[in-house]
C-alpha cells in the first residue's frame, strides 16, 4: 500500500522532566512517511508531553528530534511549524472571533513566502476558493461566515483540521481528535482521517483513547505508561498484548 | 463590512472633512484636534484592538513625533539648547516662510521614522510579555519618556519647548494645519483599510485570538508584532508632530507625554467604538471630541473628573461599543450569518 | 553625575546616608506593595488606584496637620477614610468589572485613579505639600549623618502596620476566607464563603493600608496630587521582584527598589530619580520575561 518507507519523524532518546516528575523517559521512536500512526497509553503516561516537545513547544531535557534528517530539538515553534510538522490540540484551538473562512484563510502555508509578502493583498478568490472546497470537506460550508467561537466544540474540532490540511503539512499531529466528538459522528472521523491521509499525503501521528477509531485508522501503534514507550507493533498484535492490557488496568 | 458600505463612508468622511472648515470656521483648533484623535485611535485600535496587546504606552510616540518636530523646526536653522535655555526672553526665533515649511515637513518625515524606529527597539524587548504585564509595562514607558524630556535640559526640561511661530506671511495657520492632519488621517485610514486585507492583518487577529495557535501555524508572531507596533508609531508621532504645531507649546507631562489624556483617550475612544473596528475607532473618536468639547464648555473646572467618570461608565456598561453592539444586534450588516444555498 | 558617583564611593558617609533614606522609604513603600500583591493575589485585578490611595491618605494628614493637629494623629482617621472610599469605590466600580477580562479591570481601575486625582487636583491644587511633624532631627558622626525623627517613627508604625497585617490574615476568621480565596475561589465559594464579601474587605483593607502609608509618606517626603502612578508603578516593580504573597520577601525588594532609586537620585541628579524608577520597571519586567522566555514560556 506504501511504497515510500522513510523516517518521517524520529525521536531518539528524548527525557522531560518538571521539577522532580519524569514525564518523559528515553523516548525512541519512529514515524514512517505515509502512514497512520497511533499513540496510546493511559492517562498521565506522557503523550501529550512528547507532543508537546516535538513541536517545540517546551524543548527536550536530553535526546534529539529528527524531522527530515534534519534535527529540530533546539528550533522555536513557528519555525518548525513552516518546516511542515503540524498539530492540532487537545482542547481545540480557533481563531474565535473570525469567523471560518478567515480562520483558514490565515492558516494557508507560508513556507515559502518572505516577509514581506504579508503586506499584501490576501483574501482574494483564489485563497477563498480554497477555503470553501475544505470547509465543504467537513460539511461545515454553510456556517462558513460564523465567528469561530459560535461553532459547537466537535464543529470548531473539524475547523481546526482542516486549519491544518490547508497549510498542507507534511505530517500532522493529532491530539484526540474524537475526544468531545459526538460519538454518531465519529465514522465519518475516521473516513476522513484515512482519505487526508490518502488524499491530501500527510502522515498521521494521532494520539487517541477511543480504541475502535485507533484500531481502525492506525498502520502502527506506540503504547506508553509512565513515561515510556512499553510497546510498538500493528493494531492487532497491541490488542492482544499482555504488556499493554495490564498498563490500562494498572498494575 | 461589505465594500459598498467602506466607499460610502469614505466618500462621505473625505467630503465632510473638506467643507467642514467653510461650516465651522469657529471651530478650526477643535477640527484639527479632532482629526489627531481620529489618527491616535485607529493606530491604537491596530495594537490594542486588533492585535490585542493593550498598550498605555503609544503616548510615548505621540511625544517623540512632538518633540522631534519641534526640534528640527528650530535646529534647522538655530541652536535648540541656546533657543531653549532663552525661553521667555530674547531668542525670538523668525523664520522665513521656505524654513518654516522645510523645517515642518522634515521634522514631520523624521519624527515618523524616529517614532517608528523606537517602536522597534523597545518591542523588541517588551513585545514578549503579554496581557496585563504588557499594559502595566507600556503605562511605566509612558512615564518614563515623559520624566526624561521632562528632565532634559536640551530640550527645555520641565518648563517645556516653545514650537517656533509661523512667519507673519503665512497667514491662515490654522486651516494649513488643519489640511495637513487631515491628510494624515487620511493616509492612516487607507493604510488601516488596507492592512486588513493582506495576510497581516488577519495575522494580527490571529494573535489576538490565540497567540500561542497562530505560532504553532507557522505565523511570525514576533516580526508581525513589532511591525504593527512600528506602523502605529510612525503615525502616532506623524499625529504628535501636528498636534505640537497646533498647541504651540509643548509641556512633557501635560502636552506630549500625557498619559492621563490623550494615553487614556486613545484607548477610550476606540472602546466607545468597538474594539477591532476600524471604522468603530473613527466614530468612536467623533463622538468622544464632541463629549469632550461639550464638557469643557459646561463642566468647567470639573471637566477632566467628568472625562474620568466617562471612562469609567464606558468601560462598566458599555464595553463592547457601538460597533460591537450592532454586530451582536444585526451579525447580518456585518456579514455574519448562516448561508444555506449550495456551493 | 560622574563626580557624584565618586563622592559616593570615596566618602563612605554619603553612601550610608543614602543607604539608611532608602530603607526608611522602603519600608512604608513595602506596605503599599503588599496592599498590592493582596488584591492581585485574592481578586485578580492589578489596582492601578494604589498610587491615589497612597495621596488620599496624604492629604488627609496634610489636612489635619493644618488645624495645627501632629499628623501622626491623621493614622487611624486615613485608614477609617480611605478604607471607605476603597469600599464604595469596590461597591461601585470593581464589582461590575471582576468578572471582565484583566484589561478591563485594569482600565477600570485606571479610570477610577483618573477620577480621584482630578478630585485632588481641583481641591488641592498642583502643588506640593507636606505635613509637618516638627519631631527634630537626630545627628550622627560630626553632623555627617541627619535621621530626622519623624523617620525613625514612621518605620516603626510601618513595621506595626505590617505586624498587624499579619495578625489580620494568619489568626482572624476573615483573614482565613482571605487567604482560602486566594487559593482557590471555587472552592471557597462551595465551602460557604462569602466571597463577595472577601473582595469588599480585602479592597477596602488595600485601601486603608494605602492610606496609612499615604499619612507616612506626607510626612517623611512630599504630597503632589499627580504623583499616584509612579507609586502604583513602585509597588507593583516591587511586586514583580518579590512574587506574591511573602511579606518578608516583599519588605526586602522594596528596600532595594527605595535605595536604588535614592542612589539613582544622587548619581544621575534629583529631576532623574522619577524616570529611572520607571526605568526600574521596565528593566524587571523584561528581565523576568526574558527569564520565562528561556523556558519557553512568557509572562501572562
Amino acid at each position: 500500500m506504501h511504497d515510500k518507507k522513510e523516517k518521517i519523524l524520529t525521536v531518539k532518546n528524548a527525557h522531560k522532566n518538571f521539577g522532580g516528575v519524569v514525564a518523559n523517559k528515553n523516548i525512541s521512536l519512529e514515524v514512517i512517511e505515509g502512514n497512520i500512526t497511533g499513540l496510546i497509553g493511559p492517562n498521565g503516561s506522557g503523550k501529550t508531553t512528547l507532543f508537546n516537545s516535538i513541536v517545540g513547544y517546551h524543548p527536550v531535557d536530553s535526546g534529539q528530534i529528527y524531522f527530515d534528517n534534519q534535527e529540530i530539538s533546539a528550533m522555536t515553534i513557528d519555525s518548525i511549524a513552516r518546516l511542515g510538522l503540524l498539530r492540532t490540540f487537545q482542547q481545540t484551538r480557533v481563531y474565535k472571533k473570525l469567523n471560518c473562512v478567515d480562520n483558514l484563510i490565515i492558516s494557508i502555508s507560508n513556507k515559502d513566502t518572505r516577509f514581506i509578502d504579508i503586506f499584501k493583498p490576501f483574501k482574494n478568490k483564489e485563497n477563498i476558493e480554497k477555503a470553501h472546497d475544505l470547509l465543504e470537506f467537513v460539511g461545515l460550508y454553510s456556517k462558513r461566515l460564523l465567528f469561530a467561537g459560535e461553532l459547537s466544540f466537535g464543529q470548531q474540532k473539524l475547523l481546526e483540521l482542516v486549519m491544518a490540511l490547508i497549510n498542507e503539512p507534511r505530517i500532522l499531529l493529532l491530539d484526540e481528535p474524537t475526544a468531545g466528538i459526538n460519538p454518531t459522528l465519529i465514522n465519518g472521523l475516521i473516513e476522513r482521517l484515512k482519505k487526508i491521509n490518502e488524499n491530501y499525503k500527510i502522515t498521521l501521528f494521532i494520539i487517541e483513547h477511543n480504541m475502535r477509531v485507533i484500531m481502525n485508522v492506525a498502520n502502527d501503534i506506540y503504547c506508553m505508561a509512565n513515561g515510556e514507550i512499553i510497546a510498538h507493533d500493528t493494531p492487532k498484535a497491541i490488542q492482544e498484548s499482555q504488556i499493554v492490557r495490564d498498563a490500562y488496568l494498572g498494575q | 463590512m461589505d465594500k459598498k458600505y467602506t466607499y460610502i463612508f469614505l466618500a462621505f468622511l473625505f467630503i465632510l472633512s473638506t467643507v467642514a472648515p467653510f461650516i465651522f470656521p469657529n471651530y478650526m483648533v477643535q477640527m484639527t484636534e479632532l482629526l489627531i484623535l481620529i489618527i491616535l485611535a485607529l493606530t491604537w485600535n491596530l495594537i490594542g484592538g486588533q492585535m490585542g496587546y493593550n498598550s498605555f504606552g503609544n503616548i510615548a510616540f505621540f511625544g517623540i513625533g512632538m518633540y522631534v518636530t519641534a526640534v528640527l523646526q528650530v535646529g534647522l536653522f538655530y541652536d535648540v539648547g541656546v533657543y531653549n535655555a532663552a525661553r521667555g526672553g530674547g531668542a525670538e526665533l523668525i523664520l522665513s516662510e521656505m524654513q518654516y515649511i522645510t523645517g515642518f515637513a522634515t521634522g514631520l518625515l523624521l519624527a515618523g521614522f524616529i517614532g517608528a524606529l523606537t517602536a522597534l527597539f523597545l518591542g523588541l524587548f517588551i513585545l514578549g510579555m503579554r496581557g496585563h504585564y504588557f499594559a502595566i509595562c507600556t503605562l511605566g514607558l509612558g512615564g518614563m519618556f515623559g520624566e526624561i524630556f521632562a528632565a532634559w535640559e536640551w530640550v527645555g526640561a520641565g518648563s517645556g519647548m516653545t514650537v517656533p511661530n509661523p512667519p507673519a506671511s503665512l497667514e491662515d495657520t490654522g486651516s494649513i494645519l488643519y489640511y495637513l492632519a487631515f491628510c494624515i488621517m487620511l493616509l492612516t485610514l487607507l493604510a488601516m483599510l488596507y492592512l486588513n486585507k493582506t495576510r497581516f492583518g488577519l495575522s494580527l487577529c490571529a494573535i489576538r485570538d490565540d497567540e500561542d495557535k497562530a505560532e504553532s501555524m507557522g505565523i511570525k508572531t514576533v516580526y508581525i508584532k513589532i511591525s504593527a507596533w512600528m506602523i502605529s508609531a510612525f503615525f502616532v508621532a506623524l499625529a504628535g508632530g501636528v498636534a505640537g504645531n497646533l498647541k504651540k507649546f509643548i509641556d512633557p507631562r501635560d502636552t506630549a507625554f500625557t498619559g492621563e489624556t490623550y494615553g487614556i483617550w486613545m484607548i477610550l475612544m476606540v472602546i466607545l467604538g468597538g474594539k477591532g473596528y476600524v471604522w468603530g475607532a473613527v466614530i468612536g473618536a467623533i463622538i468622544f471630541q464632541i463629549t469632550k468639547e461639550l464638557f469643557w464648555t459646561y463642566l468647567l473646572g470639573w471637566q477632566r473628573v467628568a472625562l474620568g467618570l466617562l471612562i469609567l461608565i464606558v468601560i462598566i456598561f458599555f464595553p463592547q461599543g457601538i460597533m460591537g453592539t450592532l454586530r451582536d444586534k444585526y451579525p447580518r450588516l456585518f456579514g455574519v450569518y448562516v448561508d444555506d444555498s449550495k456551493k | 553625575m560622574l563626580d557624584n558617583l565618586i563622592i559616593l564611593f570615596t566618602v563612605p558617609t554619603v553612601s550610608l546616608q543614602l543607604l539608611i533614606d532608602g530603607i526608611m522609604i522602603g519600608a512604608v513603600l513595602a506596605i503599599a506593595a503588599y496592599g498590592l500583591a493582596l488584591v492581585w493575589g485574592v481578586m485578580n485585578i492589578i489596582n492601578v488606584t494604589q498610587g491615589e490611595y497612597v495621596m488620599l491618605g496624604g492629604f488627609v494628614a496634610v489636612i489635619i496637620s493644618s488645624y495645627g493637629i501632629n499628623p501622626f494623629f491623621a493614622l487611624p482617621i486615613a485608614v477609617l477614610i480611605v478604607g471607605l472610599v476603597g469600599f464604595l469605590v469596590y461597591k461601585t466600580v470593581i464589582k461590575r468589572v471582576l468578572d471582565k477580562d484583566i484589561f478591563t479591570s485594569l482600565l477600570a481601575t485606571f479610570g477610577v485613579s483618573i477620577v480621584l486625582q482630578q478630585l485632588m487636583n481641583t481641591y488641592f491644587g498642583a502643588d506640593v505639600f507636606v505635613a509637618q511633624s516638627n519631631l527634630g532631627t537626630l545627628y550622627f558622626l560630626n553632623y555627617e549623618i541627619s535621621l530626622p525623627i519623624v523617620k525613625i517613627v514612621s518605620l516603626i508604625l510601618t513595621i506595626c502596620i505590617a505586624l498587624a497585617l499579619v495578625y489580620v490574615l494568619k489568626y482572624t476568621r476573615m483573614g482565613q476566607a482571605i487567604r482560602a480565596t486566594a487559593q482557590n475561589t471555587r472552592a471557597a465559594k462551595i465551602l460557604g464563603i462569602d466571597t463577595e464579601k472577601v473582595y469588599a474587605f480585602t479592597y477596602a483593607l488595600n485601601a486603608a493600608i494605602c492610606g496609612a502609608c499615604g499619612v507616612l509618606i506626607s510626612m517623611i517626603y512630599t504630597i503632589h496630587a499627580y504623583q499616584g502612578l509612579s507609586y502604583t508603578l513602585r509597588s507593583f516593580t516591587i511586586v514583580i521582584l518579590a512574587g506574591l504573597g511573602n511579606i518578608g520577601t516583599v519588605l526586602l525588594s522594596s528596600f532595594g527598589i527605595a535605595t536604588s532609586e535614592t542612589l539613582a537620585g544622587f548619581v544621575l541628579g534629583a529631576e532623574f530619580q522619577i524616570a529611572f524608577m520607571f526605568f526600574v520597571l521596565i528593566c524587571v519586567l523584561v528581565w523576568r520575561n526574558m527569564h520565562m522566555r528561556s523556558k519557553r514560556l512568557y509572562l501572562k
